[in-house]
C-alpha cells in the first residue's frame, strides 16, 4: 500500500498568551511513500516528525493537505478504519493482560462481517507471535517481559490485524545499546516478510540510516531531504541535513571561492570550478581527509584517537569554531605524534559548499 | 570516638522522640489496652471506680439491648447504601470531569466544598431543607410537590425518610473525598493507552470497561475499603439532621450507642461503651479483611 | 463508506454526550451548592418573613443583617468561634512540634530500637479512634480536666500519619546535606530548624491545613469533654443553639451561625485550593 501526502500542514493553536500565532508543527508536506517499504522520518526533537506519523495514523486531523492509502482518499477517515498498526514509544501494552490478551485486544474489537471465531483469534495472535518470536511468552503479563520483549509484543499486537500501513514512533529509544542494535535488524526483517509499508520516526540518525529504505529529514515542521539513506549522506541539499547525519559529524569551515578555487583561510585547498566568487560554508566529512606531506590544507594536530579499524585525528584550525574537528584515516596509514602540524589533502566528493545566508548547498 | 557519638545519638534521638511516645502512650496504647479491661469489669460503678467481677457480661448486655441491636441495623443500612452509591456517582463525575475541558476547575472547587464545612453546621441546613415543621413543610417538600408528590416529614416522620435523608446527607459529605481521588487516579492513566485502543477501533465502552476500569481499580478497592470504614464510624452526620437524642429518634449508629453509654443522659457506662466499640472494632477488623480478599482477586497490580 | 457523513454523526454523537457531560455535572454543582446558597439565603431572611413564608421563597427581596446581630449576641457565638481558634491553633502547633521531633528522629537519627519503634508507630495507625476515646473521657475526667483546654486539646494533638508522612519527606533530603553541615559544626537541633524544615515547607503545609479542617470540625471529643458552654467548640455550639438557642424556632437565626462558622475554613479553602487539594488526596480520609 503506497501512502501519499499532499501538501499535509498541521497547526496548534498557541499555548503562548503573549504570541497568539499558530504553531506550525507540519508545514506543505509533500510525499509519495512507495509501497512495502521502510522509511524514516528522521529529526531532531520538535521537528513535527512526531505530528506527521499521527497525522498517517489519523489520531490528529490535518489542517489542510490530503493522505491517501493507495488511491484511497483516507483524510477524514477516523484512525480506526484506516487500517493501521501503531507502535507507541512506551509500547502502551496494557499491564493488567496477558501478552496473548494484548495481542488478542485489536481481534477482539471487530464487529459485524468482520467478527472472527475463537479459534481464527487464536490462530491469527499465534501466528503474529510467531513472526516476532515471542510464542513461549503469550501467557506472562507486561511486567515480567524485558524491555525488548515489551516491543515485540507491542509490535505483534499491531501486525495482528495485518495493517495496511504499520507506523512506529521512536520504537528503538527506550532500548539499551546493544538491544537496539539487535531490535532494529529485527524490524528490519519482519518488515521485509510481511512486506508491510512502514513508517518509522526517530531522532537517531545511525538508526534511521541503518534500515531505512528511504529517509525523510524533517526541521521545524519543514522536510528538508528525502532519499535513500547513502544518497542523502552523500549529497546532503544543506547545511542542515549535512551535519544531522554522520557520526563523528561534518567538519564547517568558514570559506571563500576567488577565481574558480577553493579557499579554507589563506589556503586554496580545492579546484571549484564554475562557483562565482563568494564568501561561503565548506563542510568537509571525516573521512574526506588524506593525511600528505604536501597537502594543500594545513591543521593543528591536537590528539589522536586509535579506534581499532580506523584512526580519528583531532585537529583545529582558525577557520572553524569548532575546537576539535575529526578526521578518519585509515588505521595502517603511519602518523608521526610528535608533530605539532598535519597537512591533507581533500576528497573533492567529501566537500561540501554552502552559501552563507541560506545555506543552501553550492554545487560546482 | 565514634561508639561515643553512636551512644549520645542513641540518647538524642530517644529525647527527640519523647513528646510524640508521652502522647501516644497515654492517649493512645494505655487506652487500648485499658478499653479491653473495661469491657470484662461487670458492674463497673463510674464514680467509686469498683467493678464487682470480671466476664462477658457486657457483652451479653449490649448485645441485647434493642437500642444497640437498632444501632446496628441503621448503621448496616448506612454502609450497604452510601457506598456503593457514593462510589458509582464519584465514578461517573470523575469521568466526566476528566472529559471535560472548560469549567473543569470551577466544578472541581466546587465539588470538593463540603470536604471544608463543618459537618454539624451544614447538617443543620439539611435538616432544615427536609424538614416539616408547623410554619412550612420545608423546600424538599416542595420540589415533592412539583411532581405531584405527598408531604412527607424527613426529620420527624417515618423510619424510612429519615434513613434517606441520612444516607443523602451522608453521601454528600463524602463525595468530595471520593472526586478527587478517582479524577486524579483517571488523570494517571496514560493516554498513550486510549490512543492505542482507538486506533484497534475499540468502543467507547469497551475501552472503559478493558482498560479505564482495570487501570484504576486499586484506588477504587482504596475507596471502598476506607469507605466502608467510615461509613461503619458515621456518628456526626447524624446527630447534625436528628439532634442528639439519636436513640429517641429510631437514628442511632454504633459509635452514637458507645458515646450515648459514655456519656450524656443515658451516660455512665464505661463498660458497656467498651464493649460495643471492641464489637464495632470486629465487625470493621470483618469486613475490612473480607475486602481485602475481594480486591486481591480482582485488583490487576 | 462515506466518511463524511459518519464523520458528522459521530461530531453530533459528541456533542450530545458532552451536553449530557455538562448537565449531568452541573446537576451535582447545584446539589452541592444548594445548601450553601440556602443558608446565605435564609440567613438574609427576616424573622418574620421567613416564618411567613409556608412555601419556601427561593429569594429574597428585602435582605437583613440582623440575624447576624443576633447570632452573635443572643447567643455567645463568638466565644465559641474564639474557643475554636485557640483550640485550632494551638493543636496544630503542638502536633508541629512533636511531629517534627519524632520524623526527625526516625529519618535523620540512628538509635537503638528505632526500626522497632517505628514498627509500633505504624501499627498505632490502624487504631480506631472509637476504641480509645472511651478511656480518654475517663483520664481526663479523673485528671479533673473537663472543661478545660487541656482537656480539649491534650488527647487531639497525636496523629501517627503525619509522623510518617514527614518522615517520608525528611528521607528525601539528601544525606549530604547533613554532613556537610556537620562538617560546618551544625548542632543536629539546628539543622533541623535551618534546613529540613524550610525545604520540608510544602509538606508542613499540607500537615497543617489537614490539622486545622481536622479541628474546625471535630464534634465528638468536645462534646464528651466540655459541658459548660463558656468551652464549647462551634460544632457544639450549633448542637447548643439547635437544641436551645435563639428559641427554638428561629431558623434564620441558627443559618446566620452556620454561615459565620462556615466562612473561615471555606476562605482557607480557596485561598490555598491546590495545597488543601494535593494534601487531601495524599492524607487520607476525613475526621
Amino acid at each position: 500500500m503506497k501512502v501519499v501526502l499532499e501538501n499535509l500542514t498541521k497547526k496548534f493553536p498557541s499555548r503562548d498568551r503573549k504570541n497568539r500565532e499558530d504553531v506550525i508543527a507540519v508545514n506543505d508536506f509533500t510525499f509519495e511513500i512507495p509501497d512495502g517499504k521502510l522509511i524514516g522520518l528522521l529529526g531532531p526533537s520538535g521537528c513535527g516528525k512526531s505530528t506527521t506519523l499521527n497525522l498517517i495514523s489519523g489520531l490528529l486531523k490535518p489542517t489542510s493537505g490530503k493522505i491517501y492509502f493507495g488511491e484511497e482518499d483516507v483524510t477524514k477517515v477516523p484512525a480506526e478504519h484506516r487500517g493501521i498498526g501503531l507502535v507507541f514509544q512506551n509500547y502502551a501494552l496494557y499491564p493488567h493482560l496477558t501478552v496473548r490478551q494484548n495481542i488478542l485486544f485489536p481481534l477482539q474489537n471487530l464487529k459485524g462481517k468482520d467478527k472472527l471465531s475463537k479459534e481464527e483469534m487464536n490462530k491469527k495472535a499465534e501466528e503474529a507471535a510467531g513472526l516476532v518470536q515471542i510464542s513461549e511468552l503469550m501467557d506472562r503479563k507486561p511486567a515480567e517481559l524485558s524491555g525488548g520483549q515489551q516491543q515485540r509484543v507491542a509490535i505483534a499486537r499491531a501486525l495482528v490485524k495485518m495493517p495496511r500501513v504499520l507506523l512506529l514512533d521512536e520504537p528503538l529509544s527506550n532500548l539499551d545499546a546493544r538491544l537496539r542494535l539487535q531490535t532494529r535488524e529485527e524490524i528490519r526483517r519482519i518488515q521485509r516478510e510481511t512486506g508491510i509499508t512502514t513508517i518509522f520516526v526517530t531522532h537517531d540518525q545511525e538508526e534511521a540510516m541503518s534500515i531505512s529504505d528511504m529517509i525523510v529529514v524533517m526541521k521545524d515542521g519543514v522536510v528538508q531531504q528525502i532519499g535513500k539513506p547513502q544518497e542523502v549522506y552523500d549529497n546532503p541539499k544543506n547545511l542542515f541535513v549535512a551535519k544531522f547525519l554522520g557520526t563523528p559529524p561534518i567538519n564547517v569551515f568558514d570559506a571563500s571561492v576567488r577565481g574558480g578555487k577553493l579557499y579554507i583561510g589563506e589556503e586554496g585547498v580545492l579546484e571549484a570550478p564554475g562557483v562565482t566568487d563568494q564568501e561561503c560554508y565548506a563542510a568537509i566529512r571525516p573521512e574526506g581527509f588524506v593525511l600528505k606531506e604536501e597537502g594543500a590544507f594545513g591543521c593543528e594536530l591536537k590528539a589522536l584517537e586509535v579506534m581499532g579499524r580506523d584512526i580519528s585525528l583531532v585537529i583545529k584550525n582558525s577557520a572553524s569554531q569548532n575546537p576539535a574537528l575529526r578526521a578518519i584515516i585509515g588505521s595502517d596509514t603511519p602518523v608521526d605524534v610528535t608533530k605539532k602540524q598535519v597537512r591533507f589533502e581533500l576528497k573533492p566528493q567529501k566537500v561540501f559548499l554552502f552559501d552563507r545566508e541560506t545555506e543552501e548547498r553550492i554545487f560546482c | 570516638m565514634m561508639s561515643d557519638k553512636m551512644g549520645n545519638s542513641g540518647l538524642k534521638g530517644w529525647i527527640y522522640l519523647l513528646p510524640a511516645i508521652l502522647f501516644l502512650g497515654v492517649f493512645l496504647v494505655y487506652p487500648l489496652i485499658d478499653v479491653f479491661v473495661y469491657s470484662f469489669e461487670e458492674g463497673y460503678n463510674f464514680t467509686s471506680q469498683t467493678f464487682w467481677g470480671t466476664g462477658l457480661y457486657n457483652y451479653s448486655y449490649v448485645l441485647h439491648d434493642p437500642y444497640f441491636l437498632q444501632a446496628v441495623k441503621n448503621t448496616f443500612i448506612l454502609v450497604i447504601v452510601t457506598v456503593p452509591l457514593s462510589t458509582g456517582i464519584a465514578l461517573l463525575i470523575s469521568v466526566g470531569l476528566n472529559s471535560i475541558k472548560p469549567l473543569r476547575n470551577l466544578f472541581q472547587t466546587i465539588y470538593f466544598l463540603p470536604y471544608v464545612t463543618n459537618n454539624l453546621a451544614v447538617g443543620l441546613v439539611f435538616m432544615i431543607l427536609f424538614q416539616k415543621t408547623a410554619y412550612t413543610d420545608g423546600f424538599a417538600n416542595l420540589v415533592i410537590s412539583w411532581f405531584g408528590g405527598p408531604v412527607i416529614d424527613f426529620i420527624d416522620g417515618p423510619y424510612w425518610a429519615k434513613m434517606f435523608v441520612l444516607c443523602f446527607y451522608t453521601i454528600w459529605v463524602v463525595m468530595p473525598f471520593k472526586i478527587l481521588i478517582l479524577t486524579s487516579a483517571l488523570a494517571s492513566v496514560n493516554p498513550d493507552y486510549y490512543k492505542a485502543a482507538q486506533v484497534d477501533g475499540t468502543s467507547k465502552f469497551r475501552t472503559f470497561t478493558r482498560i479505564t476500569l482495570p487501570m484504576i481499580s486499586p484506588m477504587i478497592f482504596y475507596l471502598v475499603i476506607t469507605g466502608f470504614i467510615g461509613a461503619f464510624k458515621s456518628y456526626s452526620d447524624a446527630v447534625a439532621l436528628f439532634g442528639t437524642d439519636l436513640n429517641a429518634a429510631q437514628m442511632n449508629t454504633i459509635v452514637g450507642y458507645i458515646y450515648d453509654m459514655l456519656y450524656g443522659d443515658s451516660g455512665g457506662y464505661p463498660s458497656y461503651a467498651s464493649a460495643a466499640a471492641i464489637i464495632l472494632f470486629f465487625i470493621v477488623l470483618t469486613i475490612t479483611c473480607i475486602n481485602l480478599l475481594i480486591s486481591k482477586k480482582n485488583v490487576h497490580y | 463508506m462515506d466518511y463524511n457523513r459518519l464523520e458528522r454523526s459521530s461530531q453530533r454523537k459528541q456533542r450530545l454526550v458532552r451536553v449530557i457531560t455538562y448537565i449531568f455535572l452541573g446537576l451535582w454543582a447545584l446539589i452541592v451548592l444548594f445548601p450553601f446558597y440556602w443558608m446565605i439565603l435564609t440567613s438574609l431572611k427576616s424573622y418574620g418573613a421567613y416564618n411567613s413564608e409556608y412555601i419556601p421563597k427561593l429569594y429574597t427581596l428585602s435582605p437583613t443583617l440582623e440575624n447576624y446581630v443576633e447570632a452573635f449576641t443572643a447567643v455567645p457565638l463568638g466565644r465559641y468561634f474564639m474557643n475554636t481558634v485557640v483550640f485550632t491553633v494551638l493543636t496544630t502547633a503542638l502536633m508541629l512540634v512533636v511531629t517534627v521531633l519524632a520524623a526527625f528522629a526516625f529519618a535523620r537519627l540512628n538509635f537503638p530500637g528505632k526500626n522497632l519503634v517505628f514498627v509500633i508507630f505504624l501499627s498505632l495507625m490502624m487504631i480506631p479512634n472509637e476504641l480509645v476515646v472511651i478511656t480518654n473521657f475517663v483520664t481526663i475526667t479523673n485528671m479533673d480536666m473537663r472543661n478545660t483546654f487541656e482537656g480539649l486539646i491534650l488527647p487531639s494533638v497525636t496523629s501517627v500519619f503525619y509522623v510518617y508522612l514527614l518522615k517520608e519527606n525528611f528521607e528525601q533530603i539528601p544525606d549530604n546535606l547533613y554532613y556537610a553541615a556537620k562538617v560546618d559544626g551544625t548542632s543536629d537541633f539546628k539543622y533541623l530548624l535551618r534546613v529540613m524544615v524550610p525545604l520540608s515547607k510544602p509538606t508542613l503545609i499540607t500537615v497543617t491545613i489537614l490539622k486545622v479542617i481536622e479541628c474546625w470540625n471535630s464534634y465528638v471529643w468536645p462534646r464528651l469533654i466540655t459541658d459548660d458552654e463558656n468551652y464549647y467548640l462551634v460544632s457544639n455550639g450549633i448542637q447548643e443553639i439547635r437544641e436551645n438557642g435563639f428559641g427554638r424556632e428561629n431558623i434564620p437565626a441558627m443559618m446566620a451561625a452556620v454561615v459565620v462558622i462556615s466562612v473561615p475554613l471555606i476562605l482557607l479553602f480557596l485561598v490555598f485550593r491546590k495545597k488543601v487539594m494535593e494534601g487531601v488526596s495524599r492524607g487520607g480520609t476525613k475526621g
